[in-house]
């Protein structure tokens, strides 16, 4: 009742700062939130909360609003009912393409995050080059984003979302461009540095395998309208990998259920 | 799905046989993942190389050498077959001397500087005019239905056209002949910039705004930077429009308070029917502006474009 209380005091998409506020229980919340476009309702009475340090994967069929969802999380649409509450500031999202920007060097695209954040001058050169270590590109400062490899670009982009310092990432398919080598070990890294950051994840994809391997829990979205169908724990300790018999098994069990969501609307068409 | 059934078959491969390649990665642990990122990087790393300087040569300065020399040969070709009597057609030496010869009296600096400087004010002027129009435009709805097709109409008019009115308006001063360029330059960087901004990626202006870079901070750090390579395509325009509205205005503004320039070189080749003088002004007018997109503009769109991996 506190939190929904506290959650009905603030503007919707307000991000206020983190020390203003006595700690929430969550990372963020979304209560009966829906969306619309124009005649299309996309989303329907979303409720939804990603406690502090969880690591949630949203599961959906293509074009199920997922993306939607993600936009609304990070304020850059605005929900037509419900409340978005994120109390940890703005989050940091990360899209399917790397968006880094080109005419910028890798290192001053984290540098650029970091000046945005209100870091001082003198600290971020320094502070750039921890974060590309932490994915693993220290060196890379100088590279153009065209001279890196897909794989390179989207790490240069984690570092990036990283430099923002929010307490919650936001990532939109991010992998889903990669070959399957490169994707299997950016998973390893996002583990890793999710368990050294403690960051709360949400993380939109379409693949249940993906889903399982990282997530501590998958949320699937129904469509047309979008809204969640049903949740699974991912009880399996990390590391995990994509091929391990438990995690194949859990797949499995949510694939039938994603393809009874897309069945039923086979039949209402 | 097709993610799905993908995975699904990796599954299997792992599942019917273990110790395969990925055994390794594996008992190297995490040594195994940083050893195959450095490997998958070093796979997949482009570096741009600049050209040797001698294939430069051969290349980009070979070709247009090439082709003036033909033309001459040509010209000659033409004066010797005496296609036209000698006063209408002179040969490229007769044109070469003329030049010369203003040379000689000590002049011929002081008209292209005359231009050039001209050129150059209006052309700044009209940048300092244009770009915060052209963003007004790109940005705020309604400036744009209200002036943007005038804007691209106003680029497709010659700017000759504005002298008669400019001259009732100022007389045969310096304002008529400023009025004409900016009324000619104006409007290409206004559009360059707006193209700029309506091609920027809309990726990178949702991106701009999650890390942070809304309102001033958003147009300094995303929105121009984004939109810089039709921003020059558009300088480069407003330039070539500054030029050949400030030839227009100085051809037909001639009087003695405003000074010699090449368009009034031009006038004075006409009225003594001097025409190696006239193919001599000529050839400087072009001349200047082959100059200044060489040394001025070519670099600056070339380094642009080559950061950004637009270039090979
Ligand atoms: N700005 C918009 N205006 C109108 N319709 C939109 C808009 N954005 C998205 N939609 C529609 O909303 C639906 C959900 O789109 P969304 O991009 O959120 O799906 P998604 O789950 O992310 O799909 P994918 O897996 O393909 O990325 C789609 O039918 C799309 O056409
Ligand atoms: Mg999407």
């Amino acid at each position: 009742m506190t939190t929904a209380a506290l959650a009905e005091q603030h503007a919707r998409q307000s991000h206020p700062a983190p020390s203003s506020l006595p700690e929430p229980g969550y990372a963020a919340r979304l209560a009966h939130v829906s969306k619309s476009f124009g005649p299309q309702q996309i989303l329907d009475d979303i409720g939804l909360d990603v406690a502090p340090g969880e690591f949630v994967t949203l599961l959906g069929a293509s074009g199920c609003g997922k993306s939607t969802l993600l936009n609304l999380v990070a304020g850059l649409d605005r929900p037509s009912a419900g409340e978005i509450d994120v109390p940890g500031g703005r989050p940091a999202l990360m899209f399917q393409e790397h968006a880094l920007f080109p005419w910028l060097t890798a290192g001053r695209n984290i540098e650029l995050a970091l000046k945005l954040r209100g870091l001082p001058k003198s600290e971020r050169r320094e502070e750039a080059e921890r974060l590309l270590g932490l994915v693993r590109l220290r060196g890379a400062h100088r590279k153009r984003v065209h001279e890196l490899s897909g794989g390179m670009r989207q790490r240069v982009a984690l570092a990036r979302a990283l430099a923002q310092d929010s307490r919650l990432l936001l990532m939109d398919e991010p992998f889903a461009a990669l070959d399957a080598i490169t994707r299997d070990v950016l998973h390893e890294e996002l583990t890793r540095i999710w368990a050294e950051t403690k960051v709360s994840v949400l993380f939109v994809t379409h693949n249940v395998r993906e889903a399982v391997r990282l997530a501590q829990r998958v949320v699937l979205l129904s469509s047309r309208p979008g809204r969640i169908a049903r949740e699974w724990e991912v009880g399996f300790p990390q590391p995990r990998r994509i091929e391990d018999t438990d995690v194949a098994g859990l797949s499995v069990e949510i694939t039938e259920q994603l393809r009874g969501e897309i069945r039923r609307h086979g039949r209402h068409d | 799905m097709a993610g799905t059934t993908e995975d699904r078959r990796d599954g299997e491969r792992t599942a019917a046989g273990p110790g395969g390649g990925s055994g390794a990665d594996d008992a190297a642990g995490e040594d195994g993942l940083a050893g195959l990122e450095a490997g998958l990087d070093a796979l997949d790393t482009r570096t741009t190389t600049r050209q040797p300087l001698g294939r430069l040569l051969r290349e980009k300065v070979l070709p247009p050498v090439l082709a003036v020399v033909l033309v001459l040969g040509l010209w000659q070709l033409a004066f010797e077959l005496h296609l036209k009597p000698d006063y209408q057609l002179p040969s490229p030496k007769m044109v070469w001397d003329a030049l010369a010869e203003e040379w000689y009296k000590g002049t011929i600096l002081g008209v292209v500087w005359q231009s050039v400087s001209r050129g150059a004010l209006g052309f700044l002027v009209a940048l300092v005019v244009g770009t915060p129009l052209g963003l007004l435009v790109a940005r705020v709805k309604p400036v744009r239905a209200a002036i943007g097709p005038i804007l691209s109409g106003l680029q497709s008019l010659p700017s000759v056209a504005w002298v008669p009115a400019a001259i009732i308006w100022f007389g045969l001063t310096d304002a008529t002949i400023y009025t004409v360029v900016l009324l000619g330059a104006v409007p290409s960087i206004a559009n360059g910039l707006v193209a700029g901004v309506d091609r920027i990626d809309p990726l990178h202006l949702r991106a701009g705004k999650v890390i942070g870079a809304t309102g001033l901070r958003g147009l300094w750090h995303v929105l121009l930077p984004a939109a810089l390579p039709g921003y020059i395509a558009g300088l480069k325009q407003g330039w070539a429009f500054s030029w050949r509205s400030l030839m227009a205005a100085e051809l037909i503004a001639t009087s003695p308070e405003l000074g010699s320039g090449l368009g009034q070189l031009l006038e004075t080749g006409r009225s003594y029917q001097d025409m190696p003088l006239v193919l001599g002004a000529i050839l400087l007018i072009l001349m200047v502006g082959i100059a200044i997109e060489l040394l001025i503009f070519a670099p600056v769109e070339r380094r642009v474009l080559r950061q950004r991996g637009l270039l090979r």
